[in-house]
């Protein structure tokens, strides 16, 4: 009856999450295929951010299980890296862009310990590969949004993890940057890494990824991009009638 | 120069100096994290929450000794930190209120405890009212040697997590992602927090030792933008106010050293926020001047340029 969850990198089963009894999730069955570029659309408030964060742990569980890899997301965290919203954090902090990036080696260095001269290697190799290069040593609130983006993508991927997982990193961000986050959404799909994107803009789905999972608090389709990917299934997550009378009440 | 040979050779005047400059430098570290956890009131609830702790621990050991009593303070700060949380995770009730009212109720009891302690008959009582505004100049070695004491361990646990603190100040969800215990590093800098208005209890009191916690933190972070830098500036701006209050409260009569010291501390924040560079006032005006009339390329506009040529918001797919 239940799959074997060790087959896929990410397989979450029966998930369900509530705010103040109000469910923001309802059963969700989702597996992620090795080295999927997968997006999670839906309409606002679907529940795609809370399905990252419950996926991490960041927001508790009503019910349900996430494997990673078939184990548990204790056991795995290292190789799963979180690239949160921009807006989680206030880029007020004193520090600069590098150090932000070395933030993602702090799992590997482990208590106590500094981070050395392999680690600030790795740094300036994420920032190079996210175009920042020039801005290792820029104070981080003199960033433009989307360098800003790109600093936390950079950050995720000093971790060198083989699942990554992003919360809506396209969300206001200049061309360059856009382009950027493509360009590195690609390379880790190369290098055999599986990654799962909240994304907003229905337009470029079939430009960038190639799976996709239709979320409105039920899962509503997951799967291959041209398999899934269709009017029906738009129409279910979306739901034209039902999204106008749900405005009207509002 | 007769007065500065004082500062080595007069007793009195050495022990407050060096126990204000350890209160400067320990209060002056964690309000650098106190600020940037927007945590700066949080000094001043448990400073005022510590006043029962400083009466039930003399009422139960019955002797005025400097760590017993400051034992009390840290366990009562403490309580308050607990109660607080307690209240904004069960109840609607936001952290502002809940401070104001874990403020009113603790302070309010612990001047109840005091008023009555004081009428009471014998004289061990003697000199506990001075927690309430501290009083500098009672200060001996011992009380010196309890405050290095107690605010070493503090700055030494700081330079142990040091990254950690950092992480957690900064992105406290990250920091859970990659398995950092944030609550407990959360309670942990609480702790260290209260600890640092409990070294200064003796000397500034529990009502101006708010000011230590929000005012050094808060100049230093107008002077850099590395947390390193931040937190050395706001503990040498402590310290530095620590020195100031006890030698000028020395050198005149009847100036006491606690309220001296918070206002050295304040003419430090008044000239940061005025005249610090980039995040000053009086730069900001400038800017703004030089924004009106035509003017070089500010440092975010390259920013842009840099990475594109279109400008940014108009992005046609």
């Amino acid at each position: 009856m239940t799959k074997d969850t060790s087959l896929y990198p990410i397989a979450v089963e029966d998930l369900t999450v509530a705010y103040h009894e109000e469910p923001v999730l309802w059963d969700v069955d989702v597996t992620v295929p090795a080295g999927a570029l997968m997006a999670i659309v839906g309409p606002n408030g679907a529940g795609k951010s809370t399905l990252i964060k419950a996926m991490l742990g960041l927001v508790p569980r009503s019910a349900g299980h996430v494997h990673f890899f078939g184990r548990s997301y204790a056991e795995e965290r290292q190789r799963v890296a979180y690239v949160p919203q921009r807006g989680s954090v206030d880029w007020d902090f004193p520090t600069n862009a590098l150090d932000v990036v070395m933030m993602g080696r702090y799992g590997r260095i482990g208590w106590v310990k500094r981070p050395g001269k392999a680690d600030r290697a790795v740094a300036h190799e994420a920032l190079e590969m996210v175009g920042m290069r020039d801005f290792a040593s820029r104070q981080i609130s003199q960033l433009s949004g989307g360098q800003q983006q790109r600093v936390f993508l950079a950050r995720a991927l000093a971790q060198d993890a083989d699942i990554y997982l992003m919360d809506e990193p396209f969300q206001g961000v200049d061309a360059t940057t856009e382009h950027a986050i493509v360009r590195v959404l690609k390379d880790l799909q190369a290098r055999g890494r599986t990654v799962v994107v909240v994304h907003h803009d229905l337009e470029t789905v079939p430009e960038y990824f190639d799976h996709v999972l239709l979320l409105n608090v039920k899962a509503i389709a997951n799967g291959r991009v041209e398999d899934v990917f269709t009017p029906e299934n738009l129409r279910a997550a979306y739901g034209g009638r039902v999204d106008l009378l749900l405005k009207q009440e509002a | 120069m007769e007065n500065l040979l004082l500062i080595f050779t007069d007793y009195t005047i050495r022990n407050v100096l060096l126990g204000a400059i350890v209160l400067g430098l320990v209060s002056g570290t964690l309000s650098a994290f106190a600020v940037l956890r927007k945590a700066s009131l949080l000094g001043d609830t448990m400073s005022h929450a510590a006043l029962p702790g400083v009466i039930i621990a003399f009422l139960i050991t019955g002797v005025r000794a400097p760590l017993p009593l400051l034992i009390g303070a840290l366990i009562a700060g403490l309580l308050g930190t607990l109660f607080m949380s307690l209240i904004t995770s069960t109840t609607r009730i936001k952290q502002d209120s809940a401070q104001g009212v874990i403020l009113a109720v603790f302070f309010g009891f612990g001047m109840a405890l005091l008023s009555w302690v004081i009428r009471q008959p014998g004289s061990e009582h003697a000199g506990l009212d001075r927690f309430l505004f501290g009083q500098a100049a009672a200060t001996v070695e011992s009380d010196v040697i309890t405050m290095a004491g107690i605010g070493g361990i503090a700055l030494l646990l700081i330079a142990l997590f040091w990254k950690e603190f950092k992480l957690i100040t900064f992105d406290a969800q990250y920091a859970r992602t990659i398995g950092l215990p944030v609550g407990l590093l959360d309670v942990l800098v609480t702790t260290l927090i209260v600890i640092a208005v409990v070294v200064g209890l003796q000397m500034v009191g529990v009502v101006l030792m708010s000011a230590m916690i929000a005012a050094p933190g808060a100049a230093a972070r107008q002077w850099t933008n590395r947390l390193g830098v931040m937190v050395i500036l706001s503990a040498v701006f402590g310290a530095v106010a620590g020195a100031a209050g006890a030698l000028i409260s020395s050198s005149a009569a009847n100036v006491p050293t606690g309220p001296v010291i918070v206002l050295a501390i304040t003419v430090i924040v008044i000239v940061s926020l005025l005249f610090a560079p980039n995040r000053g006032i009086l730069w900001s005006l400038r800017r703004t001047k030089s924004v009106l009339a035509p003017s070089p390329v500010e440092p975010n506009a390259q920013a842009h340029v840099v990475g594109s040529a279109r400008p940014k918001g108009v992005y046609e797919p």
